[in-house]
C-alpha cells in the first residue's frame, strides 16, 4: 500500500497531460492532495510498514515527513486553481504535470529506505520542478531555471559521488556492501573512516546545495525569486526539507559508525554560515521573494545547526522542518497574491499593501512575526528547543552566535517587509490597479490554514506530533544490535 | 581482460584534455560521447576485473544477461542517444558550431593537467581495498570529475555547460566501476535514465536559451545578481 503514496500524483500527473482544458486541468491538484492526505491519514497510526523487498519503508523518520509534504501540497494544491485562473493567458499543462511528478518524486524520497532509490528520486524532483520555475517564459525565468538546473544537477552528482564512496567505505573495510538503510542501521558494518569523511563531506554539499545551504544557495534567490508562489512555497517548504531528510539519513550512518564529531562539527558550521548569509543579504533586498528565499536559506541553516548540536536540539530540528514549511507556504502564497495585484514584486512599486490587499498583507505580518521566532507561533517553539540544546550542551559561544544572527534577521527581514505592508495604497504608474485583482475566497483560504496551523502548533503541540518527533529523535539515537 | 581497463581509461582522460581544450562544438560533443561510450564498454571488463573473490566469473545466466543489458544501455544513452540530442538541439538551434572559454584555451588545459596529476598524487595516499591498488579507476575518477569542473565552469556557451555536466557525470560513473558488486540493475538504471532526462530537459531550456539570446551564451544568464 505504501506505494501508493508514490504512484497516485504519478497516475495523476499523467491524466493531467491528458486532460484538454486549460480551466479544469488545475482541479487535478487539489483531488489528488485530498486522496494521498487520505492515504496518509489512514497509513500513518498503523506504524512501521515495509515495501518492495524493504526499498520503502514508513519508519519514524519517513512517517514525519511525508505526513508534512502531503499536509504542504494539500495547502498548495487548494491555491492553484483560484491562482491559474488568474493566468489562463499561460499554458498550464505541464506545471500541472510536473508539480504532480515532483510530489511523487517527494514522497518516493520520504518513503525510500534505499540509499540508491532514495538519490534517484532526488535527483528526479529536480527535474520536475524545473520546468515549473520557467512558467513565465521570460529572460529572468529563463536565467533561473538554467541556474537551479545546473547547479541543482551537479550538486546531485556530488552526492551521488558521496553515495559511492559511503558504499566503498564497507567494501574497503571488507564488510558485506549494502544499500539498504535498515540494513546499516540495524547492524554495526565496519566503515574505513577516510572514506566515511569524505563521503559525508560529498553527501552534505550535495544535499545542501539542494537545501540551499550556504554558500551552494545561489540558485535559491533566482529559483524563488522568478517561479510562481506556488512553485516557490513547494520548494521552500517541501524540496528542502526532503533534502535535509537525506542528510539526516546519512548523519544516522555517521552516527552507527561512530563518526559524530566530524559531522556535527560540519553541521554547526554550515548552519551558522548560512544564518550568516542570510542576516547579511536580507536587509539590501528590494524583493519581495528574494528575501523569503534568503529567509529559506536561513531557516535550513537552523535545521542542520539544531541536528549538529544534538540531543533535544535534534527534536527542535525536526519539528522546525514543519513549523518552517507552513510559514514558508503562506509567505510565497501571500507573496503571489501581490506579485498579481501589483505586477511587480519589489519595493520600488509595491507599497501600502495593508490598505490594497488586506487580507494578504495582515496574514504576511502574521507569518513574518512567526517565522523569525515572535513567541506565540510554531517556529518560536522548536526555535527555542534548539537553543535550550544548545545551551543545555555547553555550547555557550555558538548560542549566542545563533540568537545574534536571529536577532539581526529580525530587523533586517522586517525593515524591507514594513517597506512593502506600510504606507499608502497610491497607484504607482506600471502597476496593476485594484480592479483588476480581487483577494478571492480561495486565494485566501489556503494562507489562513497555514496561518492557522502556525499559530495553533505555537500554542499547543499535539500529542501525536510530539510521539512521532520523539521517536524520531529515538530512532536516530539507537545504535545497532551487533 | 581486466589488463584492458587501465588503458581505456587512459584514453578516458586524453578524451578529458580534448573536450577541454577544442573549440569546435560538434567534436566536443563527439569526444564526450566517445568518452561515455568508452567507460559503457568498461562495464564488462571491471565486472570481471574487480569481482571480490578473484577467479569468478559471471556465474548465472541471469548475471550474464544483467551485464549485456546494462553495457548496451550504458553505451546506447551515453555514446548514441545523448550526443544525438545534443547534436540535434545544436542544429535546431542554429548555434555557432565554435565554442569558447571564458578564461581562454592554455588555462584550462594546465589546470587539468594538475588536477590529473594531483589525483594521481592524492589516490596513492588513500585506504583502497586490495583489489583496487594496482589499478586507475579512482584517480582516472577523481580526475575526470574535475575536468568536468573545469570544462562546466569555463566554457561561455550552454551547451558547453551540458557537456562538462555530462564528463563530470562520466569521471563519477568511473568511480562506479568499483562498485559494480554493491549497486543493483534498477540503482544503475535509474543513474543511467536520470542523466538522460537531466539532459533531454537541459536540452529543451538550451533551446530556450537560444531563442531568447543570441548564441546561446551563458554571458547573457547574469541580470539575477545581489
Amino acid at each position: 500500500m505504501i506505494v501508493l503514496l508514490v504512484l497516485v500524483p504519478l497516475v495523476a500527473a499523467a491524466i493531467a497531460m491528458l486532460v484538454p482544458s486549460n480551466r479544469h486541468r488545475p482541479w487535478i491538484l487539489p483531488v489528488t492532495a485530498v486522496c494521498h492526505l487520505a492515504l496518509v491519514v489512514w497509513m500513518l497510526p498503523q506504524g512501521e510498514q515495509w515495501a518492495m523487498d524493504r526499498w520503502l519503508a514508513i519508519d519514524p523518520l519517513s512517517r514525519l515527513f511525508v505526513g508534512f509534504i502531503s499536509v504542504l501540497f494539500f495547502i498548495c494544491a487548494l491555491y492553484a486553481p483560484a491562482y491559474l485562473r488568474l493566468r489562463l493567458g499561460r499554458d498550464n499543462r505541464i506545471l500541472v504535470a510536473c508539480l504532480l511528478v515532483a510530489f511523487g518524486m517527494m514522497s518516493l524520497v520520504t518513503l525510500s529506505h534505499h540509499l540508491g532509490l532514495m538519490w534517484i528520486a532526488m535527483e528526479a524532483t529536480t527535474l520536475a520542478t524545473a520546468p515549473c520555475v520557467y512558467f513565465n517564459r521570460n529572460p529572468k525565468s529563463l536565467e533561473a531555471t538554467w541556474k537551479y538546473l545546473v547547479i541543482g544537477s551537479v550538486g546531485i552528482a556530488l552526492a551521488l559521488l558521496g553515495s559511492f564512496f559511503l558504499i566503498y567505505a564497507m567494501v574497503q573495510a571488507g564488510s558485506e556492501s549494502t544499500l539498504l538503510f535498515d540494513e546499516l542501521i540495524e547492524h554495526s558494518h565496519p566503515l574505513s573512516l577516510p572514506w566515511l569523511h569524505a563521503a559525508f563531506v560529498l553527501l552534505l554539499v550535495g544535499y545542501g546545495t539542494k537545501m540551499g545551504l550556504s554558500p551552494m544557495h545561489t540558485w535559491k534567490p533566482d529559483a524563488y525569486g522568478e517561479a510562481p508562489g506556488i512553485v516557490g512555497a513547494l520548494l521552500a517548504g517541501g524540496l528542502t526539507s526532503c533534502a535535509f531528510l537525506c542528510v539526516l539519513r546519512f548523519f544516522h550512518i555517521a552516527h552507527i559508525a561512530d563518526d559524530d564529531q566530524h559531522s556535527q562539527r560540519l553541521l554547526i558550521f554550515m548552519g551558522l554560515l548560512s544564518m550568516g548569509t542570510a542576516a547579511v543579504f536580507m536587509p539590501r533586498q528590494r524583493d519581495i521573494k528574494r528575501l523569503l528565499a534568503y529567509s529559506s536559506v536561513e531557516h535550513m541553516g537552523m535545521l542542520v545547526f539544531g541536528l549538529g548540536i544534538g540531543g533535544i536540539a535534534t527534536g527542535g530540528a525536526l519539528l522546525h522542518v514543519i513549523h518552517n514549511g507552513l510559514c514558508k507556504a503562506g509567505l510565497f502564497l501571500a507573496a503571489a497574491n501581490i506579485h498579481r495585484a501589483y505586477c511587480s514584486k519589489t519595493t520600488d512599486q509595491v507599497r501600502g499593501v495593508l490598505k490594497r490587499l488586506p487580507w494578504s498583507g495582515w496574514m504576511m505580518m502574521i507569518l513574518f512575526f512567526a517565522i523569525t521566532g515572535s513567541p506565540l507561533f510554531g517556529p518560536f517553539v522548536s526555535e527555542f528547543q534548539i537553543l535550550s540544546g544548545t545551551f543545555d550542551s555547553g555550547n555557550v559561544g555558538r548560542g549566542i552566535t545563533f540568537l545574534v544572527l536571529l536577532l539581526i534577521v529580525f530587523f533586517g527581514m522586517g525593515s524591507v517587509l514594513l517597506g512593502f505592508m506600510l504606507g499608502p495604497a497610491e497607484e504607482v504608474e506600471g502597476v496593476g490597479s485594484p480592479q483588476q485583482f480581487r483577494e478571492s475566497f480561495l486565494l485566501i483560504l489556503p494562507i489562513f490554514i497555514a496561518v492557522g496551523l502556525t499559530v495553533l502548533l505555537g500554542v499547543y503541540t499535539p500529542s501525536f506530533l510530539t510521539a512521532w518527533v520523539d521517536q524520531a529523535v529515538a530512532f536516530l539515537q539507537r545504535i545497532p544490535l551487533d | 581482460m581486466s589488463d584492458l581497463l587501465d588503458p581505456g581509461l587512459v584514453i578516458a582522460l586524453l578524451l578529458n584534455f580534448y573536450a577541454l581544450t577544442t573549440t569546435n562544438l560538434k567534436q566536443m560533443i563527439y569526444a564526450v560521447a566517445m568518452q561515455g561510450a568508452l567507460l559503457g564498454m568498461l562495464y564488462p571488463i571491471a565486472h570481471t576485473g574487480f569481482l571480490s573473490h578473484a577467479d569468478a566469473e559471471p556465474t548465472s545466466w541471469f548475471s550474464g544477461l544483467r551485464l549485456m543489458a546494462l553495457t548496451a544501455t550504458i553505451v546506447l544513452v551515453k555514446g548514441f542517444l545523448i550526443p544525438r540530442f545534443l547534436l540535434r538541439a545544436a542544429r535546431l538551434a542554429d548555434v555557432r558550431s565554435q565554442v569558447t572559454s571564458t578564461v581562454g584555451v592554455m588555462l584550462p588545459l594546465l589546470l587539468g593537467g594538475v588536477a590529473t596529476v594531483l589525483a594521481l598524487v592524492f589516490a596513492k595516499s588513500l585506504p583502497l581495498a586490495p583489489q583496487h591498488i594496482s589499478h586507475l579507476p579512482i584517480p582516472a575518477s577523481l580526475a575526470t570529475v574535475m575536468c568536468g569542473f573545469l570544462i562546466l565552469s569555463s566554457r561561455r556557451e550552454a551547451m558547453g555547460q551540458v557537456l562538462g555536466y555530462i564528463v563530470l557525470e562520466n569521471g563519477i560513473f568511473i568511480f562506479g566501476l568499483l562498485l559494480i558488486e554493491a549497486v543493483p540493475l534498477l540503482v544503475e538504471l535509474g543513474i543511467v535514465l536520470d542523466l538522460f532526462v537531466g539532459v533531454f530537459v537541459m536540452g529543451i531550456i538550451f533551446n530556450h536559451v537560444s531563442r531568447a539570446f543570441p548564441e546561446a551564451s551563458v554571458e547573457h544568464l547574469s541580470t539575477l545578481k545581489e
